[in-house]
């Protein structure tokens, strides 16, 4: 009886199939080969992998936020780059105050100083994010027009009051002592501070991917951006959760305006409009509302970037453009559609 | 007659006719009523203005499209007059084939972006112009062999649109009649001109069109209008008089670059005067531009009292220093964008239909 039974046919997938699955995945190691051919010499490729993986990395912490905002809820903050700049500046005072702290070459004293810093700036910037959320985003639900007007108004204020606050120059600021400099293996030199973005980048990532996959809070977030309707009609109350997310997202756009901060040593109170630009394209190539989108596109960019402006800096500008505009031609809702047509 | 000329799009308030011919009769006879060079500069850069906004609102205000892309097609236009007038020197040919040429490539370019990205999602195209203008605001200022880099380009203009030009040698109402005032005019006329055509675009059945997809793209599409094309189409027109608007800009200015044209300042200002003055009707535009540059060029004056007062109060103080007036236009447009999304001109049109008129 057992072999007339009918079992359900598992058509296997076959490797095309799979591979085409999977290409988004592996776009990234193919644009680091690609580079290691055009570049030729593996020390100066080391080196710009690795500054592109940071960048990526620090574009993905800032970009996760605004793609996570979106899926759940439709929203477009266009005002996002404010908490990228008021976390930079209040991680750059806080670290000003703990001076001492950054100074002397001790490892565990200046990770102390910094992470102070950050805590600092993504608790300023959460409750920002809850103001911003409360005042200018809820009025507007269901209304790109006005939300795209209304969160551009919202930036304009908050970089003004920044210059109320810290004056109108950019401020400069010294990595602490044991983050500066490079680690050199063979030929090739790794900045130190960088190794330290990639681990908080990749941290981050598989924090949020675990959070998302395997807790109750992710498995309603997931739930809300497939159909929030749904969600609501089950008696969780939606609202909540989006301002949940939404200060998550502000706060992780602060701790991306801290790290980058460092990363230029130089922090000015339009910081945050210009890497928004890098943020679009990162969140458009990822697929709006997808995590996993937004970090392979933001490692996309930060290599590429990082390639092209050693091998030909005119056309380094471009390039991300030219990446975006490639990616969507091919899948013109980005690697990983998660909206649907909302 | 005159309803034909404005389209069938007469103001509809009698506040608001009062204003707008205000502000017509102003700009018609500046040189002669506001004498000085500060005041024909304000004078110009509203007509200038004037037809950039109204561009703008063609596709913010009517299609529902936001675009932060405008200033590079402003910049297209001024850079092709430009970049023509000082390849082959001062004379009328390069200055008109700059500027046709300018139109073009932003019609081309926007072409290029609305296909590309106006098919998936409005909001697409609002990153997606973000992104695209911003690099080639960056790639203008590094192209240097080309356009001057951030010192942008110094050109000549005909001569007879220059100050050395006197066109009768007395004076006329005690003002001499120079190249410069005929220069004036031309920025005048041209603005007015481009203005009526827009609003006889809009007042057409193609304007009625792109007010259905706005409110209501699944409907028009259902109904059998198609919707890519429209909007691509609005996006092309916009870019189109940006352009023409810019070639205006470079030919009053005598000089074209990054910070005149591309910048992203200028991008905020336009959205703030569509906003404030009134989205989807153009005369909004010429409200908003005229109440803007006016506050831009004077406000600060009165901020300056107004810190000056204040002093003792080191919060206040710096709040309403003068060079912090973008802040409260920033805190007025919000307001404006949830309490009176129709702007001045549309509270305006409400109030004069409550009382009946």
């Amino acid at each position: 009886m057992s072999d007339t039974s009918i079992r359900p046919k598992m058509e296997r997938e076959t490797l095309r199939d799979l591979l085409i699955r999977k290409l988004p995945v592996l776009l990234v190691p193919l644009l680091a080969i690609a580079g290691l051919l055009a570049i030729g010499n593996p020390a100066s490729w080391v080196t710009l992998t690795a500054a592109g993986l940071a960048m990526g990395m620090m574009i993905f912490i800032m970009a996760s936020g605004l793609t996570v905002v979106f899926g759940l809820m439709d929203v477009i903050n266009f005002g996002h780059g404010a908490f990228v700049t008021v976390g930079a500046f209040v991680g750059f005072t806080v670290l000003a105050w703990l001076g001492g702290w950054t100074a002397p070459p001790s490892v565990m004293m200046n990770l102390a100083a910094v992470l102070i810093a950050i805590l600092a700036a993504m608790v300023v910037t959460g409750l920002l994010g809850y103001a911003f959320e409360r005042v200018i985003v809820m009025p507007v639900y269901g209304q790109h027009l006005k939300q795209i007007l209304v969160t551009m108004g919202g930036l304009i204020i908050a970089q003004q009051m920044i210059h109320v606050i810290w004056g109108p120059d950019e401020i400069h600021l010294s990595r602490p002592e044991t983050l500066q400099g490079a680690l050199v293996i063979g030929e090739a030199a790794i900045e130190k501070y960088r190794l330290l973005a990639v681990s908080i980048g990749l941290v981050l990532f598989l924090g949020m991917r675990h959070v998302l996959k395997h807790t109750r809070v992710g498995l309603l977030v997931r739930a809300g951006v497939e159909n929030g309707e749904m969600v609501e009609a089950l008696g969780y109350r939606i609202r909540r959760l989006f301002l949940l997310v939404f200060m998550t997202g502000s706060a992780l756009a602060g701790l991306g305006g801290v790290m980058w901060g460092l990363y230029q040593e130089t922090i000015t109170a339009h910081m945050g409009s210009d890497i928004m630009v890098m943020v679009f394209i990162v969140v458009i190539i990822g697929g709006l509302g997808s995590v996993e989108g937004c970090f392979i596109g933001a490692l996309l960019v930060g290599l590429l970037a990082n390639y092209t402006a050693f091998l030909a800096p005119k056309v380094a500008l471009i390039s991300t453009i030219g990446l975006m505009v490639v990616i969507l031609m091919w899948r013109p809702q980005g690697l990983y559609p998660v909206v649907k047509a909302k | 007659m005159l309803t034909r000329l404005l389209s069938g799009d007469t103001p509809r308030s009698g506040i608001l006719t009062v204003f707008l011919l205000l502000i017509l009769i102003s700009l018609a006879f500046a040189p002669f009523l506001f004498p000085g060079t500060k005041s024909l500069e304000t004078a110009a850069r509203i007509c200038i203005f004037i037809v950039l906004v109204a561009s703008y609102d063609l596709l913010l205000g009517y299609a529902g499209i936001v675009s932060f892309a405008h200033t590079m097609f402003f910049g297209i236009g001024a850079y092709g007059t430009a970049l023509a007038l000082s390849a082959t020197g001062a004379g009328y040919f390069p200055l008109v084939w700059g500027t046709v040429a300018g139109a073009i490539v932003a019609a081309i370019f926007a072409l290029a972006i609305g296909l590309f990205s106006l098919r998936v999602k409005a909001i697409f195209f609002a990153m997606v112009t973000l992104a695209v203008a911003s690099a080639f605001a960056v790639l203008v200022s590094q192209l240097s062999w080309l356009t001057g880099g951030e010192d942008g380009l110094n050109y000549r203009i005909p001569r007879e649109l220059t100050p050395a030009f006197k066109l009768i040698g007395g004076k006329v109402f005690g003002v001499t009649v120079n190249g410069k005032v005929l220069a004036y005019y031309l920025v005048f006329v041209a603005s007015l001109v481009l203005f009526l055509i827009m609003l006889r675009i809009v007042n057409s059945p193609f304007g009625s069109t792109l007010k259905a997809v706005r409110d209501n793209a699944f409907r028009a599409e259902a109904i059998g209008y198609r919707v890519v094309w429209y909007r691509t189409t609005a996006t092309v027109l916009s870019a189109v008089m940006a352009a023409l608007a810019g070639s205006l800009l470079a030919i009053w200015l005598r000089y074209t670059g990054p910070a005149t044209t591309l910048s992203m300042e200028i991008m905020i200002d336009i959205l703030l005067m569509v906003v404030i003055g009134g989205m989807g009707t153009l005369y909004g535009a010429v409200l908003g531009v005229t109440l803007f540059i006016l506050a831009q060029t004077y406000l600060q004056d009165f901020m300056g009292v107004a810190a000056e007062a204040t002093s003792s109060v080191p919060l206040v103080s710096a709040l309403v220093a003068p060079e912090r007036w973008l802040l409260w236009l920033g805190v007025l447009f919000v307001l404006s964008v949830y309490f009176f999304p129709t702007g001045i001109v549309g509270r305006l049109r409400e109030r004069a239909r409550a009382s009946g008129r």
